[in-house]
């Protein structure tokens, strides 16, 4: 009789079809490193409490499940602004559509060229933040990253860069896997804007580790993409330093499974980090957000704002957390995370915690979930506009807290754009 | 202009008819006041006008200029002329005054098939309308309603029904809450709009608003029927004598 396989049986079937991948030797050291430590915690399992309200399987499934390619017959998103572009395709990069790599006060490398080279900058960063993010909950899938991954960026910034840097991920083979790590150190005083747009691939696993020195400043946009079937599991890992910026915005309109998880240390004082999400499904829709938020340092504030609009069995789940450690003293922590449930088969689950250990804190955190509200709805139509008009300008006053969270106001326009174009065509 | 006859309607969840035959004719040019007790049904004969869910029509009709105003969607309603002013404005977080009012006159002006206002001429007008009712740019920014105080909010309201001007207004307590100089903001905003092919329903429980707005006829409702019609003289009988004397000698 067989015994019950355990996650670590899983884990080890799962490496004996793969083996590390070639490279220079720092980053050979820091694939085995994180092999290891992957080992130790096993693939995420079922009964592994932060999977509770989303199963891993088919995002660590040796056959990837097919997602057909979809063409969304618009133009990509941010396509009219003036940026450095980089395209990668299922994973893989693609010079010949892709922006000549060098800018002013940036320096910008494929992470396979750096990984050719004995010793790098990287190797402070590359699976050095990740490690960190292990504890004290195990991010598995992120490991499976930092061993594996062949293709990615890695981004030094050292001024002021007002052209953002967008990556933009083409999805063109329905069974493709694909795995990217980038690294973004944003040196001290510097600052950068970093977008992120479409579906990647059938299945996407993807880590971006960020270093922000003192004084620095990290804007992060993202338009996951509207393929249905695709899957995601993402994180990003963050380290701050004194009086140093975070912004992260994720815009998701549909794909079948997408899990993003984010481990953001506040290490220098007077610093500020905020992430926020605006997620829309419709139909077969599952959106994990996973924000993992320490105050380690005084006088810093931190956001956590996502907003869910679900119909149709579409689900939407979110786990946030705020740790302030001792002598995190006049710590600002916000989190607020909240679902429109646009009929009755759609579902919310969150779970929201704080963790304090300084006395001289403002820490505020809440969750709802509700329906449309009828008042409103029909105050709007008495004064003339059409019930589906309404109901679209109902929801984007839900969602406007988290896009208010963007500061460009034309990165700001385009998600908003995106946002309308996808309630009017999923209207009831 | 509007013609309601024997209306009657009963609350959609509960056995409970709240308009028991409702007669009521406004013509074009005209003002006409509903007074009434509380709980009489002045409220919910302004819902069922304006097509709020929650009511079923069991008996009777009411057509504005001829057409079903029953039939048609809350939307259509407003875009064929119809306008309510709420007894209790709501509140929208999210979405700003200004975007409100742009979306709204931009959707009646589609629904009649004309050309949607430019962001320009909009702005002009807003800016000439809100300035005669007191409104400062900062509640024009502001989120619909949100934070505004009684006299803010029926302010608003007013603004709304001159940037629509519609052909059939009804006024649903517009005077409550408000002190002596927003009573004669909101009164001389309504008598701005007054004109030969505009008519008025102005609901309301005292004769102080009709001091400023004068009706052509007053009608006295109770217990959901039009009870009594007479002229101004009727609603000064009601200041001086309440409701009492009236009801009793049509009991
Ligand atoms: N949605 C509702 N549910 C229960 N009762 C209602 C509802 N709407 C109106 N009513 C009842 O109908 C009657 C008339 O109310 P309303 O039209 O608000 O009167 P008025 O405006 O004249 O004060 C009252 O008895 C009120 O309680
Ligand atoms: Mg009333």
């Amino acid at each position: 009789m067989a015994h019950a396989q355990t996650k670590f049986d899983v884990t080890e079937a799962r490496l004996a079809d793969v083996s590390l991948p070639r490279g220079g030797r720092w980053i050979t050291e820091a694939r085995e490193a994180a092999l290891a430590r992957l080992r130790a915690m096993g693939l995420p399992g079922r009964r592994d409490e932060y999977w509770k309200f989303t199963r891993p399987d088919t995002l660590i499934s040796a056959d990837v499940p097919e997602a057909a390619v979809f063409d969304p017959q618009e133009a990509p998103v941010f396509d009219d602004l003036d940026k450095l572009l980089i395209v990668f395709v299922d994973g893989v990069f693609d010079a010949d559509a892709s922006s000549d790599l060098s800018g002013e006060g940036i320096e910008i490398e494929r992470l396979a060229t750096a990984g050719e080279a004995d010793i790098h900058w990287a190797k402070d960063t590359y699976g050095v933040l990740e490690a960190r993010g292990q504890t004290p909950v195990h991010r598995p899938l992120a490991a499976w990253n930092t061993a594996f991954a062949t293709d990615g960026i890695v981004v030094r910034v050292t001024d002021k860069v007002s052209r953002p840097i967008n990556m933009r991920y083409l999805h063109k083979d329905p069974t493709s896997d694909a795995i990217l790590h980038h690294v973004v150190r944003v040196e001290s005083g510097a600052e950068v804007t970093l977008l992120e747009t479409g579906p990647a691939a059938a299945r996407f696993n993807k880590s971006m580790e960020v270093d922000v020195a003192a004084g620095g400043a990290f804007h992060h946009i993202r338009s996951q993409g509207r393929d249905h079937e695709r899957r995601a599991a993402t994180h990003i890992f963050a380290r701050l330093g004194t009086e140093s910026v975070f912004k992260s915005f994720t815009l998701t309109a549909n794909g079948v499974l997408t899990r993003n998880e984010a481990f953001i240390e506040i290490m220098g004082d007077d610093a500020v980090a905020h992430i926020a999400g605006a997620a829309l499904g419709d139909g077969d829709f599952h959106h994990d957000d996973t924000v993992f938020i320490t105050h380690d340092a005084v006088n810093c504030e931190s956001r956590q704002v996502f907003k869910k609009v679900l119909r149709n069995g579409a689900v939407g789940t979110f786990q946030g957390k705020i740790l302030v450690k001792a002598g995190a003293q006049k710590t600002d922590g916000y989190q607020i995370s909240q679902s429109l449930l646009l009929d009755d088969d759609a579902q919310f689950l969150a779970k929201p915690e704080l963790e304090i250990y300084a006395d001289d804190v403002a820490c505020s955190h809440g969750s709802t979930s509700g329906a449309i509200d009828e008042e409103a709805l029909f105050y709007l139509r008495s004064r003339g506009v059409p019930a589906g008009e309404a109901a679209d300008l109902l929801v984007l006053a839900f969602l406007a807290e988290a896009i208010d969270e963007i500061e460009r106001d034309d990165i700001a326009d385009d998600i908003r754009g995106r946002l309308e174009g996808w309630l009017a065509r999923h209207r009831s | 202009m509007l013609s309601i006859n024997n209306l009657h309607v009963k609350l959609e969840e509960e056995d409970k008819e709240i308009l028991k035959g409702v007669d009521l004719t406004v013509e074009a040019g005209k003002v006409h006041a509903i007074m009434g007790p509380n709980g009489s049904g002045k409220s919910t004969l302004s819902y069922v006008l304006s097509g709020r869910d929650g009511y079923e029509v069991t008996d009777g009709s009411a057509t504005l200029d001829g057409d079903d105003l029953l039939e048609l969607e809350p939307e259509e309603r407003a875009a064929a002329g119809l306008f309510l002013a709420f007894q209790y404005p709501v509140e929208i977080p999210g979405v700003g005054n200004m975007t409100f009012l742009r979306t709204a006159v931009n959707a009646q002006r589609k629904a009649r098939g004309e050309e949607e206002l430019s962001a320009g001429d909009f702005l002009k007008l807003v800016r000439e309308k809100a300035k005669a009712l007191k409104i400062d740019a900062d509640m024009l920014m502001r989120p619909v309603n949100v934070g505004f105080s009684g006299g803010e909010k029926k302010r608003n309201e007013i603004l709304q029904m001159a940037m629509l001007e519609p052909r059939m207004c009804i006024l649903d307590e517009t005077d409550s809450g408000l002190d002596v100089d927003a009573m004669k903001l909101v009164s001389e905003g309504v008598n701005a709009l007054r004109n030969e092919g505009r008519g008025f329903l102005v609901i309301t429980h005292y004769q102080r608003l009709l001091d400023h707005i004068k009706p052509d006829v007053v009608h006295i409702m109770a217990d959901g029927k039009i009870v009594k019609s007479g002229g101004p003289e009727l609603a000064l009988e009601v200041e001086n004598n309440g409701y009492g004397d009236i009801l009793a000698e049509v009991a």
